[in-house]
């Protein structure tokens, strides 16, 4: 261990480790801090990931891959089901326990230090900049310096409010979870399901990932607003009870993914933002794994050369690379999620009412938001821009 | 500054029996940065803390409630 890195990186999730490896691969001294004890546990996670989103980061390992993932299904608020065949695999569902600490291994491959059970609680700022941090390591107090932070420490992040930044969630917009991963649980092995509907997950939905051999994760996650009059873990039960009374909990585990834009600023002197920390989850399926491992990369990549070529202006490149990447691409999502958040019950018979309808050729997620939107006809502009894009 | 384990005064985070799962949803949406989440610890940052209820409203397990002085923790059937 140094007493200073070219860069520190706060939290080692995906967005935080593939930042370091990005990094760390372009020549930087690189440290992460993890405040728990493994990397990758527990996991607050439902485990899905579009095939391209993790194919550009790393080669499929039956290691870490529980299923793959071949079709979509949607259930009505009424009970109805339809199943979209994506024809082909488009997604895979992880063992993220491992899948993290797969990305940590390969970012310490690349020359990036990892160091668990070490609590961030501060920053080091000096002359407006932020030159370190302050950690709290087997109950000492400790520091080292950077020149570059990197905040990659979650829905809690806390780093960026230390570095000024804004990045308190609205309570609205906080999904708050709840998951429990089950044997004895009948679904399909290739199959990802959401259930919507006001009993079942208002604002919100409830899912069935597959996790192989019978078992799958099984959660919801419902706003904050909702939040306020009766909590997911409640929401939870009755769902359980409904659908699958024989089911055996393995694992049950609370969490929260932040639905909602980018943060307007992900960076300022001496400090960037990834993954959740930044808010860079697709505010409308709540997936972030696959965002924040573009976040990580593209803020490590940067960070790496303004040290490189000894200007450190270079990070401001950030929000605009982010931008351009996805984050426009979110802003549409975002407006999306509020209007299928304000669907009623009937509507959402409706709309998979239509589906079903459809020869199973036709039946695509384009046309699932097509069909969304044919009922809130002001939003269509808006979807239209999300295929063109 | 001071820390206190929230178990009393006027907000209560109640991580006795276990319950708090430390999944960083209250953190989240915590205006004055007044929460401390460790790996499995919670705190409540006293000198910060308005008690605005908005790490209640998002726990999703009904942890956080304010004591018999403050308000009740969800707002049930309003
Ligand atoms: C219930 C649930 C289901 C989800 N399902 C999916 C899904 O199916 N697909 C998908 O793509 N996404 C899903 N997500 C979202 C996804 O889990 C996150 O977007 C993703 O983990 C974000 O990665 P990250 O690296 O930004 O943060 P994280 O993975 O949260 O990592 C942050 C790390 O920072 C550490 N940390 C925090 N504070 C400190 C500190 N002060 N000091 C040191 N370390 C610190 C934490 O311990 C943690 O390890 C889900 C989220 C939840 C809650
Ligand atoms: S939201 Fe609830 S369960 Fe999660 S860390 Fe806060 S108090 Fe604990
Ligand atoms: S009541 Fe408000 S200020 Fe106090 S800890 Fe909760 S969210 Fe933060």
């Amino acid at each position: 261990m140094k007493e200073e890195y070219d860069i520190i990186v706060v939290g080692a999730g995906p967005a935080g480790t593939i930042a370091a490896q990005y990094a760390a691969k372009e020549g930087s001294s690189v440290l992460v801090l993890e405040k728990d004890r493994d990397v990758g546990y527990p996991v607050r996670c439902a485990e899905a990931i579009n095939r391209e989103g993790l194919e550009a980061f790393i080669k499929p390992d039956p290691k870490w891959i529980n299923a793959e993932i071949t079709k979509f299904g949607f259930v009505a608020p009424n009970g109805k089901k339809v199943i979209i065949d994506l024809g082909k695999v488009e997604g895979y569902m992880l063992e993220r326990r491992i899948f993290d600490y797969e990305l940590a291994k390969i970012a310490s491959e690349a020359g990036a230090e990892i160091l668990t059970r070490t609590y961030v609680n501060g920053l080091i700022l000096e002359d407006g900049k932020v030159t370190g941090v302050k950690y709290e390591f087997r109950g000492q107090q400790m520091e080292v310096r950077a020149k570059i932070v990197i905040g990659a420490d979650g829905v809690e992040s806390r780093v960026g409010k230390w570095a000024g930044l804004e990045t308190c969630v609205d309570f609205r917009d906080m999904e708050c979870c709840f998951q429990v991963t089950a044997a004895n649980v009948q679904c399909d092995q290739d199959t990802l399901f959401f259930y919507f509907g006001k009993e079942v997950a208002p604002e919100g939905y409830f899912w069935v990932f597959p996790k192989g051999e019978g078992t799958a994760n099984i959660g919801l996650g419902v706003s904050g607003g909702i939040g306020k009059k009766r909590s997911a873990l409640s929401y939870l039960n009755s769902n359980l009870e409904k659908f699958f009374p024989t089911a055996n909990i393995l694992t049950q585990v609370a969490g929260g993914v932040p639905s909602v834009i980018t943060l307007e600023e992900i960076a300022a002197p001496g400090i960037m933002l990834v993954g959740d920390a930044a808010r860079q989850v697709n505010p409308l399926s709540g997936g972030g794994i696959s965002s924040g491992m573009i976040g990580g990369s593209i803020a490590g990549k940067l960070a790496a050369q303004s040290i490189k070529n000894n200007n450190l202006n270079y990070i401001k490149k950030y929000p605009k690379e982010w931008h351009k990447a996805r984050g426009k691409k979110h802003k549409i999502l975002d407006k999306l999620k509020d209007g299928i958040y304000s669907f009623t019950d009937e509507q959402f018979n409706k709309l998979i009412e239509s589906l079903i309808k459809l020869p199973s050729k036709k039946r695509t997620i384009g046309r699932f938001f097509i069909i969304a939107l044919a009922n809130k006809p002001s939003l269509l502009k808006e979807i239209v821009k999300v295929f063109v894009i | 500054m001071q820390y206190r384990q929230a178990k009393t005064g006027k907000l209560l985070i109640d991580i006795l029996p276990n319950k708090c799962d430390f999944c960083g949803c209250c953190v989240g949406v915590c205006p004055e940065d007044a929460i401390e989440l460790k790996e499995a610890e919670i705190y409540i940052i006293d000198s910060r803390c308005t008690n605005c209820s908005k790490c209640i409203w998002a726990c999703p397990i009904e942890v956080i409630k304010f004591d018999k002085e403050g308000v009740p923790e969800k707002q049930v059937n309003k």
